[in-house]
């Protein structure tokens, strides 16, 4: 059986991405998040019956604070790929009778770690595999050195370039300008200011990773039976794929090849479309390198090939193929695993047409990668 | 050795299970752990072989000879104990046996460092109890 055509996302909201927003919490801003995708929706919260979040915040904990007492519940727990993840089991389970109409939520307060004693977005949370063997020889908090080395091995297999990578970056920051989601909207950098950014871990510069910010999104699926009478132009989800890769970067075969080679297969598969039918994407992007991988791993570009694509190419919405339409992450702001769960909710405001000044000419059909 | 030792030492996720890989570093060993039910070498250290799920593991001791797979030049602040104006390297080895492992890169600066550069092991007592296992050009 297959999910295509089976969820349709019939209502988005997002807290608008903030470095820190005071006197705030993880879950006050997930439920500020739910009020808005309800309403967008045209719904009321008795309708739904189904809930599924990152796993950070913990579902009892969310059903509980917005009252509802949904008939499936769960969190997913997959890291940046939560959000991605969550709108495939949201979608499943609708399909499957389960439940009729899911809540997709999460967010982030960077308050929630001071106000619980431990530094935000810091190193390993006790002894691990990174505190033994990592942290001893210099690795630095959070994500950021992990992407440093694959960055390097791009250069050393394919010959990609700093400049070309920095592309990406101002490419995206284009698109945050008019998003007031956006932390950096209104903000504009060019390429050179990528370039001339500081090193964080080289080749990889502080304009070519996210920034740790607070907000949250959420957004509503349910059966393409019930969104044909509701209020939005819905956005169906035609293909889903998931493949799990290693939680240490080090652990796997090829620094260069992301699981987006096989998730993003069986998704197009699923679908029933190619590569080449794709009209816009939005792809993880918590640093310029991963998402260039994982451009490459989709089949959009020749593995190896991002670099020459982004200097031939205009990636902003107004350009030949749009890319991270809301300025990703990189532009948009990580408000924890809300950051990921970003590009599904682009990804359904354009093809709701709901987008505004940023809207593409082509929004019909929309590969995300979470 | 040195009692003033203020970067990150190594802490264990199951000291049990690691135990004769930090006790063989003091003595300048570098030793991997090894399936005896499918020959398999790996690297971290884990209770069952990763590849079998055999438990009848050992350890095997390596030449200590690999080589840099990839890097990254460490600007950010680290750790108090790792700031210098030039920064450092962190750096995944390939051993000449296969296995993979972090390290830093020490006796040369960090622009000399390159991908493919041929390293051997070097120990260093960083505590009483601890020995860290890093790599130097060779």
């Amino acid at each position: 059986m297959s999910l295509r055509g089976r969820g349709a996302i019939v209502g988005i909201g997002e807290v608008p991405t903030r470095r820190i927003y005071e006197g705030r919490s993880m879950y006050g801003l997930c439920a500020e998040a739910a009020g808005m995708a309800i309403a967008d929706a045209g719904i009321t919260k008795d309708d739904i019956d189904g809930l599924v979040t990152d796993g950070v915040a913990l579902p009892p904990a969310i059903a509980e604070y917005l009252d509802i007492k949904p008939n499936f519940a769960t969190g997913v727990s997959m890291q940046g790929a939560s959000g991605a993840t969550a709108t495939m089991v949201a979608t499943s389970a609708v399909s499957s009778g389960i439940c009729n109409t899911v809540l997709v939520v999460m967010g982030n307060s960077r308050q929630d770690a001071e106000r619980a004693g431990r530094p935000a977005g810091r190193g390993a949370a006790g002894p691990s595999v990174r505190s033994e063997w990592e942290e001893p020889h210099g690795m630095a908090p959070g994500a950021n050195t992990g992407y440093g080395l694959m960055y390097r091995r791009h250069i050393h297999e394919y010959g990609t370039t700093e400049d070309q990578l920095a592309k990406m970056a101002a490419d995206q920051r284009f698109n945050a300008l008019e998003n007031e989601n956006a932390v950096f909207n209104g903000q504009p950098i060019s390429k050179e200011d990528v370039l001339n950014s500081r090193y964080i871990n080289e080749p990889l510069k502080l304009l070519e990773s996210v920034m740790p910010c607070d907000g949250a999104a959420a957004l509503i699926i349910t059966t393409p039976e019930r969104a044909k009478n509701m209020k939005n132009k819905p956005a169906y989800v035609l293909g889903v794929g998931l493949k799990q890769g290693e939680a240490n970067i080090w652990q796997r075969d090829k620094f260069t090849e992301t699981p987006a080679v096989d998730s993003v297969r069986r998704a197009l598969e699923m679908s029933g479309y190619t590569p080449s039918d794709i009209e816009f994407a939005e792809f993880y992007d918590c640093y310029t390198i991963l998402a260039a991988m994982c451009i490459e791993d989709a089949g959009l570009v020749e593995k190896g090939e991002i670099g020459p694509f982004y200097e031939e190419t205009d990636t902003t919405y107004k350009g030949d193929f749009p890319i991270n339409t809301d300025g990703g992450q990189l532009s948009g702001g990580q408000p924890g695993l809300a950051g990921g769960f970003r590009h599904v909710i682009e990804g359904a405001r354009q093809i709701m047409g709901k987008a505004g000044s940023r809207q593409v000419e082509k929004s019909d059909l929309c590969l995300v990668n979470g | 050795m040195t009692s003033a030792y203020d970067k990150p030492v190594p802490i264990p996720a199951n000291e049990d299970l690691t135990r004769p890989f930090w006790e063989a570093a003091k003595r300048r060993e570098l030793i991997i752990p090894y399936c005896n039910s499918c020959s398999n070498l790996f690297f971290y250290p884990r209770e069952v072989c990763p590849n079998c799920f055999s438990k009848d593991l050992a350890w095997k001791t390596m030449s200590g000879k690999g080589s840099v797979y990839t890097y990254t030049h460490v600007r950010q602040s680290v750790h108090p104990s790792f700031q210098s104006a030039n920064g450092h390297i962190y750096a995944i080895i390939e051993l000449a046996e296969g296995p993979r492992m972090p390290s830093g890169i020490v006796g040369c600066e960090p622009e000399e460092v390159y991908v493919d550069m041929p390293v051997s092991v070097v120990f260093e007592d960083i505590t009483e109890e601890s020995t860290l296992v890093q790599f130097q050009k060779s």
